[in-house]
Formats: C-alpha cells, structure tokens, sequence
C-alpha cells in the first residue's frame, strides 16, 4: 500500500537472504572474466558460500520477524521455512554441479550467479504477501531456470528443454496475472490480508473470484507440474543438465508450492468449498498421470520426472484436506521430497557420464558392484520416494494422509495410497539394475566418487533418514508456523 | 532400556558392524554366526525371566517417539510372540550355517541383510503401538527383497518383484485403516485402543468395523497366505536362496497369522465372527487346494511351497473357530511349521548344494548313497505330516478339536488335507530317496558333514520336544490365547448392549 509506504530501517533486515543472493550473483557475474578457467572450482565455492550467508540471513530475517514494506512482504515461520529449505536445495545443487560441469568443460559463472538469481526469486515469492511481490519473485526465478535448463547450449536436448520450459512458463505466469488483474478488479487490493477481508464481507463479485482463482489455478498448477497442466515437466527434466533437473524439481516446486497455498488458505480461505473439488481432481489425475506414465518409462530422468508430478499430486492430497495439518504435512512433504529427489537426480549425474550418454534404466546394471556406496545411498533415496518407513518420504506421506482422513477424505486417501504401490514398481525397477545384474558398460566406465558428489549424496542421504526417523523437530516447526498463516 | 529392547536392537547392531566389515572376506558369515548365536541367547535370557504363571505383555518399555502425532516406542512381549521371537533368533543361525559354502558372491552383504530381517521381525512382534508395527511390518519387506532378488535362482527378479509388489499393496490399505483408527481415538497405543473398545468409549458401526477389519485382514491375509492372495508365495519360496525360503516359511508368515490374532480379533471382534465362516471356507479351501498341487509338483521347492499354504491354512481355521483349543492349536501349529518346514526348506536346500537340481525327477535312490540324510530328512517328513510324538501332531490335532466344536462339518473336510499331506510327502520321499541310484545322485551325494549336522541336530530335537512334551511350550500361549478370546467375546457381548444395529446383534446369539 503506497499510503502507508515508509522507509524503516528492520525491513531491511527482513529481507537479508535474497539482498545477499542478489550480491553474490552479481559478483559471480563480474568474477567471470577475472577467475575464468583459472579456478575452476571457485564459482562453486563462492556460491556455497553465497547460500550459506543467505541461510544466514534467513534466521537473522526470522529473529526479527512481521511484515517488512508497508506489508508486502511478512516474514513468518512459514516463509522462512520455505526460504530455507530452497536454499538448502540451492547448495544441494551445486555439490553434484562440481564435477558434472567439469565433465561438460563447462564452467562459467553464469551457471552458478543464475541459480543464485533464481533462487532469489524464490525466496522472494515465498514471503511475498503480495500478489504483484508473487509474480516478480516468480519471474525472477523462473527467468533464471529458464536459461539453466538451456545451459548446455550445443546440447539439442538442453536447447529443446530451455525453449519448451520457457514458452509453456510464460503461458503459465500469464494466465496467473490475469488472475491476480481479475482479483484486483473484484476487491481492489492485491494484498493477500485485504483480499481475504473483502472475501469474507462478501464485497467481491463471486464470479470473478471465482475465475480468478481458477486462472491462479491454472498459473500455479503449471508450476508445480500437476495434471493436467504437467506437458512440459518430462520433456524438460529429461533435456536439462541433471543437476538442474533436480533442482527444478525441487526448488521452483518448492516455491510454488508455498505461495500456491498461502494463496488459497489465505485470501480464497473462505471460499474454500468451491475449489476443493478443484484440487481433488488434480491430485487424483496428478497422482495416476505421474505413477502409470512412469512405469512405462525407460529414461531414468524422465521416469523421475513422472514421479515429481506424482508427488505434485501427493502433495496438492495435502491442499485439498484444507487444515492447518494440511499445511504442516505440504511444509514437511516439501522438505523430505526435496532431499529425495535432489539427491536420486544427484545419483543420476554422477552416474550419466559426459553429454549425458548414460541415463537409461540399462546403465544402472551392477552399479551396487562397482560403487556400492553411491548405489547404496541412492536405494536409501528410491525406498523413500516408494514410501518404505524410516524415510522422510514414508512420513511426509503418513502426515499428508493423516490430514486428509481428518478432513474426511477417506477415497482420496485410499487410491492415493493404492497409487503409491503402484509406485514402487517403477522405483524397484532401477533397484533390481543396481542390484540384481551383472556390471553393465556405464556401470564399468563409472568414475569413483569425488568429494563434492560424496557430499551431494551423504548430505540429503541423511537428510532423509533424520526426517524418517526424528522428524519431531520439522514437524513442530512446522505444525507451529502452519496456524499463523492465516 | 531392558533385555527385551536388547533383543531388539542387537541384530540392527550387528547389521551395522556387519556393513562395516571389509568386502570379500569370510569375516561377513564369521560374524553372522557369531552375533546371531548371541542373539539367540539373549533372546534365552528373555525366556528366563519371563513370568509364566501371567498372562498377557511383559518386559514393557514406552518411550515417546514423536509427539504429534502421539508415536510411541512401544514394546513388550507376550506368551505368543514370546516363541515367535525365539523361533526367529533360534532360526537365523541355522540360516548362517546352511549359507555358509553356498553363498559366495557378495557374501558380507547377503549376512547383513539376513540380520536385518531378524531387526524387522522380531520388532514386528513386540510391536504394541500402531505405528511401530507398520513400521517394521514394511521394514522386513526390504531385506527380504534383496535376499531373493540378489542370491535367488533363474526367476528371482520376477519372484522378488512380485513378493514385494503384493505386500505393499495389501499394507498400504492397513496403513490407511490404522490412520483412520488414530483419527478416531487419537492414539496409536495398541492396549489403549483395546481398552477404549473394552470400556465402550470406542464403537465403531458395523459397515465401518467391516471396513477396517478387511483393511487390516487383507494385509495379513497377503502375508499368510490365504487363498486366493497366496500366488506370490510359489514364486518367492522356489527363487529365494535356501536360508531366504527358510526366513520366508518359517518366520515370514507367522508375521500374517501372528497379527490376525493379535490385532484383528480384539479389535474388530464382530467383524471378526461375522467373517469367519468364509475366511474358514477359504482356508479349508486352501488346505485341500495346497495339498493337491503338492502332490503335483515336480519341482521339490514349489512342492515344500504349497505345502505350506495348505499346513497355514489349518492355522487360519484354528483361529476362526473361536475355540480355546482352536487358538492354541493355531499358535502351536504355527511354531510347528516353523520348525518343521524350515528344517524341510534347509535339507532340500542340502540336496540341491549336491546335486545343482530342485526337480523330483533328478533324484532317487538318494538313501543308498547318503543314509543320514535319508534318516533326517524321513523324520522332517513324518513331523510334517503329523505323526504322534512328533510336534506337527499336537497342533493339527488341537485345531481339529477346536475346529470339531466349532463346526464339524469343516473338520471333515480339513481332516482331508491330513491325509493328502500324508500322500505328497511321502510320495515325493519315496521318489526323491528311494529307487534306482543314478550317476549323477551317486557321484554327488556325500552324507552329512559336521556343519550340516549342527544344522540338523537342532531341528530335530524341537521336532520330538514339541511333539513329546508341548506341556513346556503350551502354558504361556493359552494364558494370552484365553486372553485374546476374552476380549473378543466381551468387546461383542459389549455391542449387543450399544444400538449399534441388527447385524452385531445377530452375530453375538450365533455364538
């Protein structure tokens, strides 16, 4: 509200992580020319440390906690939750980019100041109170992922990629800033607090609301990769660099995924009935769209790119149970789901060889031979994704269903169990590779571990098991920050 | 802390040390052995100190686990699960021992795994809050996986695909009910919800009790195996490497038979006696459907494998019958075929170390050229088909007394699968260890060595013990057994006092 606009000195403060982020980016950026080739691995390490400072900052950010600029902004457990888990994604990706990279003979700065920029952006969306704060922090981090999906720009695949995320991303954002014109024209406010005020007066015309939130819907949806919106997830995970890959699946999700439902349990709270049969379907269709399109696959990236958008349908099970135990279970989902899944796509690069030749379910063969460390980490990631307990991945399931059988969602929660033993025959496929076959070419021609790709699977390997098996400390957190939300 | 979380814990110990030691070495089955003989003797001392003259749970230990929702580590041990733990930590050595030349490839990792599964199962008995029992219901399912997908034969993709496929398919639906159980009464704690149905502060409806019971007896039933849902177990059984068969049978189901009783009849107790009369159908079915495909089977494995469908088919029916007898005959079948098939799945494993062929028709006259094998394997035999004075008597027996009070008309037809179990095993001795000797049987059938010996001995012995003397073993199962029962008959006799409708009514005057 520019009424009420002043400059105070703590907002700054609030808005630490991505002011650092920003820095740091845009120092890589000009490093480029000095450091080039030189120091190969320093733009890694000037990154990590660039995240680390954002972590940082984020906690300094939460110790002085509420809204920053005249409200567009509000710094909360939940937002912080979020920033620091896309940071943490963010220094996830860089560990297995080290020598994936250098395989390509590819490191510039750009790839690093890219992430640390779109990384930014969603840090930025996921304590936007704003609906125009959303859209910016969305461009930026979409803008950003848009180019690190073509980075390898002799590379078909990464060009195809690129073109495909961006062309479809821009329908996506569109279609949310109709909705957010439409919301503005209906209440006369894009923030999300006035919002639902006007909501729950009744000021605004139900019709437009009601497309409007569909168009956000639609927006978000696109984002998040659930059906039927999810087109564009398998051709774009497949194409672009692995470790990216991961990253997409987790950070921009993430992100997503927390304004998706700040939005919908904030300012269309009160019109919740309407859109949960909405979000039903799209769980259900995400969850059977992703599970039966992934036992067909063969390519383990786009295998795992239908099982993000399962998980996207996992997760919106969590949306539709419209409680503030939905909204714990989402923030744990999304931290177990991100560890997983960046360290399977971790795994993937470590394996995949130069230009990507090995990423066939066939090349996994007698992996658990030759480098039984990294298939045994990686196991640890697909039994957490199948849902075994003692992983993240079983509990942030229990917790989403336990919120949806207590919103009485009794169907939803027993097909999408049922969908997740549907699951593990896909996931067990790559196990029975690694374990269950004699050493095939890309298992024999695999490189032993380096140091970084050894802490890009150890590190989310025990960020898995903690949250399987000491999850109390995330789930009080999460619990915690989840009621302040409204 | 106490020496039941030891029980617990240790094989997860010595799994851990065991990942540790170096590969391609014979230090993984050194330490396999070793650690499981430990095991096996802590799991003694519980027998010691457990209080015979009490019935239900013992050794109890409740340690809060994670808040919201409210899990607890929550163990203890009962007259059951009591010999269910010793038949798992008195088993796993002996699978140390029939692996010990057979497996070569990846052997550190193979000992790991199987001290894994003994984690899992015995956690799977001690189990006393919901949680914790899905937990570790879905925490054997890995180890096994890779027992039979790693060292299996020819097929064992395919088997361990499908074992694991199968089970997780019915779990997730248990997972579901044992969710909706903690929405409803807010706990996991298995005895708190017992009570709750005791006192009457929990009621469910019956469309809904019915709901839950088949979201719980499903689950069980895949793991029994109850038929029809019993095709994995041919697969899984014939592929597995002898000491993952012998885990399988022997410990393996009981996971199935252990939880209906435990879990499904207190629980769901007029659920439970309104679906007896077909879950009995179907397990008589299952007797006389497993014996007959035995008696086909060319393949000695497959033949042991429908075996056992039929012989837990008499479990399944003991416990329907309602009957004090029925249930103890129930759990003493169960450790029975324990003993019994596992000592079956051991020796056919024997063979096949010597002569590389589980197919009937590759044998004969195997009693010429290795006569202390023919002997042992004789008295495995007449112990599975219930010979007096062996241990598979007194279980059939029991259940068949149990079944005859209950309804006779099912005892006849169970009887049946007595006789037919006489039939295939005795027909496939004759043609395995009698005959004509062949080349092959002849130049590669040396007798029993020391190894094996001390792989047999102890099986034999729980054989005539069990048969002779089932007083030593009796006593702790028919105090929780009686218990089981009084809660099922109060928990029904309780709704027909609630106006919880005319179907829970009617089953209670059935009784």
């Amino acid at each position: 509200m520019p009424a009420n606009f002043g400059f105070n000195p703590t907002d700054l403060t609030r808005f630490l992580p991505e002011m650092l982020l920003a820095i740091f980016g845009t120092f890589l950026m000009v490093l480029d020319p000095i450091l080039h080739k030189r120091a190969s691995y320093a733009f890694g390490h000037l990154t990590i440390l660039g995240l680390l400072a954002a972590l940082g900052g984020s906690l300094v950010a939460y110790n002085r906690a509420g809204p920053a600029f005249g409200g567009m902004l509000v710094i909360d457990g939940y937002g912080t939750f979020f920033r620091v888990l896309v940071i943490a994604v963010g220094i996830l990706t860089v560990l297995p980019s080290y020598r994936f990279l250098a395989r390509q003979e590819a490191e510039t700065s750009e790839y690093h100041a890219l992430l640390l920029f779109s990384i930014a952006g969603q840090c930025l969306m996921v304590v936007a109170n704003d609906l125009i704060m959303v859209f910016i922090g969305l461009e930026i981090s979409s803008i950003a992922s848009y180019v690190m999906a073509g980075y390898l720009r002799d590379d078909k695949r990464n060009n195809e990629s690129a073109l495909k995320y961006f062309l479809l991303g821009s329908f996506a954002t569109g279609f949310f800033l109709y909705g957010v014109a439409l919301i503005y024209g209906a209440t006369g406010s894009v923030n999300l607090s006035t919002v639902r005020a006007q909501v729950l007066q009744q000021n605004a015309e139900p019709v437009l609301l009601a497309v409007a939130a569909a168009l956000m819907f639609v927006g978000l949806g696109f984002k998040v990769s659930a059906a039927p919106f999810q087109i564009w997830a398998p051709d774009v995970y497949q194409g672009a660099p692995t470790p990216i890959s991961g990253f997409l699946s987790a950070g921009p999700k993430a992100a997503a995924f927390a304004v998706f439902l700040r939005i919908f349990f904030t300012a269309f709270e009160p019109i919740g009935a309407r859109w949960e049969p909405l979000v039903w379907g799209a769980a259900l269709l995400s969850m059977c769209v992703g599970n039966f399109a992934a036992l067909l696959q063969t390519n383990v990236k786009r295998m795992l790119a239908y099982s993000s958008i399962a998980h996207a349908g996992y997760v919106l099970v969590a949306i539709t149970a419209r409680s503030d135990d939905g909204a714990a279970a989402l923030m744990f989902y999304m931290a177990a789901y991100a560890f997983m899944n960046i360290g399977a796509f971790a795994a993937v690069a470590y394996l995949s060889g130069k230009g990507d030749r090995f990423v066939n379910i066939e090349d996994f063969k007698g992996l658990a031979k030759k480098q039984p460390m990294a298939a045994g980490l990686f196991t640890i990631f697909l039994l957490s994704l199948i849902g075994v307990p003692l992983t993240g991945g079983f509990f942030g399931k229990f917790y989403i269903f336990r919120a949806a059988l207590e919103s009485h969602l009794v169907w939803l929660t027993v097909l999408g169990l049922l969908n997740s033993a549907v699951a593990a025959y896909y996931y067990l496929r790559i196990l029975v590779m690694m374990y269950m076959h004699e050493p095939s070419e890309a298992a024999e021609a695999v490189e032993p571990l380096t140091t970084g790709l050894r802490l890009a699977l150890v590190l989310p390997a025990l960020g898995t098991l903690v949250l399987g098996i000491f999850p109390n400390w995330v789930l009080e957190f999460a619990g915690k920050s989840a009621n302040i939300i409204r | 802390m106490n020496l039941l979380t030891g029980v617990l814990f240790l094989p997860l110990a010595a799994f851990v040390v065991a990942l540790l030691l170096p590969r391609n070495s014979g230090a993984g089955r050194t330490w396999a052995l070793l650690s499981s003989a430990g095991i096996f003797l802590a799991s003694l001392g519980l027998l010691a100190y457990f209080d015979r003259n009490i019935g239900g749970e013992q050794f109890g230990v409740n340690i809060p686990w994670i808040q919201s929702p409210d899990i607890h580590f929550a163990i203890s041990v009962n007259g059951v699960s009591l010999w269910l733990i010793l038949l798992s930590t008195f088993l796993t050595p002996i699978c140390v021992l029939i692996s010990w030349n057979y497996i070569k490839d990846r052997a550190k990792e193979f000992y790991a795994f199987l001290l894994l599964l003994e984690f899992g199962l015995i956690g799977v008995f001690l189990a006393q809050d919901l949680f914790l029992f899905y937990v570790f219901w879905e925490v054997c399912l890995v180890p096994m996986y890779f027992l039979i997908g790693i060292w299996g034969h020819d097929r064992r993709i395919y088997a361990a695909v499908k074992f694991f496929l199968y089970t997780m398919a019915g779990s997730v639906l248990m997972l579901a009910a044992i969710i909706y159980l903690y929405v409803r009464t807010h706990t996991f704690s298995y005895p708190a919800i017992v009570d709750m149905l005791g006192s009457g502060r929990l009621v469910f409806s019956p469309n809904e009790e019915i709901l839950l019971f088949l979201a719980f007896f499903i689950a069980f039933a895949i793991k029994v195996p109850l038929f029809p849902l019993h095709t994995w177990l041919p697969d899984a059984h014939v592929e597995a490497p002898s000491a993952g068969s012998v885990m399988l049978a022997s410990v393996m189901l009981k996971m199935g038979t252990y939880s209906i009783l435990h879990y499904c009849l207190p629980l769901f107790p007029g659920a439970s006696h309104a679906c007896a009369p077909w879950i009995a159908v179907l397990a008589i079915i299952g007797i006389i459907y497993g014996a007959l495909v035995s008696l086909v089977q060319p393949n000695m494995k497959k033949l042991v494998a429908y075996s056992s469908v039929s012989h837990l088919g008499f479990v399944v029916l003991g416990i329907f019958t309602f009957e004090q007898a029925g249930l103890d005959g129930a759990v003493y079948q169960m450790l029975n075929h324990g003993i019994s098939t596992g000592a079956l799945f051991a020796l056919v494993g024997l063979l096949y170390e010597r002569r590389h062929s589980l197919e009937i028709k590759d044998y004969g006259g195997v009693a010429t050229a290795a006569p202390w094998l023919s002997t042992v394997f004789l008295v495995t035999t007449l112990a599975s088909i219930g010979l007096p004075l062996l241990n598979n008597f007194v279980g059939e027996f029991l259940v068949l007394q149990g079944t005859a009070l209950a309804n006779f008309t099912w005892t006849v037809w169970a009887a049946l699968g007595v006789i037919l179990s006489a039939c295939y095993m005795l027909w496939m001795y004759q043609r395995v260890f009698y005959g004509e000797l062949g080349d092959e049987v002849k130049h590669h059938m040396p007798d029993l060595n020391p190894r094996e010996w001390a792989v047999v001995i102890p099986l034999i012995v729980m054989m005539v013990w069990m048969g002779v003397y089932s007083q030593s073993f009796l006593p702790p199962v028919t105090k929780n057994t009686a218990m089981i029962l009084k809660q099922t008959s109060v928990n029904v006799s309780y709704r027909v006092q609630a106006p919880a409708g005319a179907k829970s009514v009617e089953v209670a005057r059935a009784r």
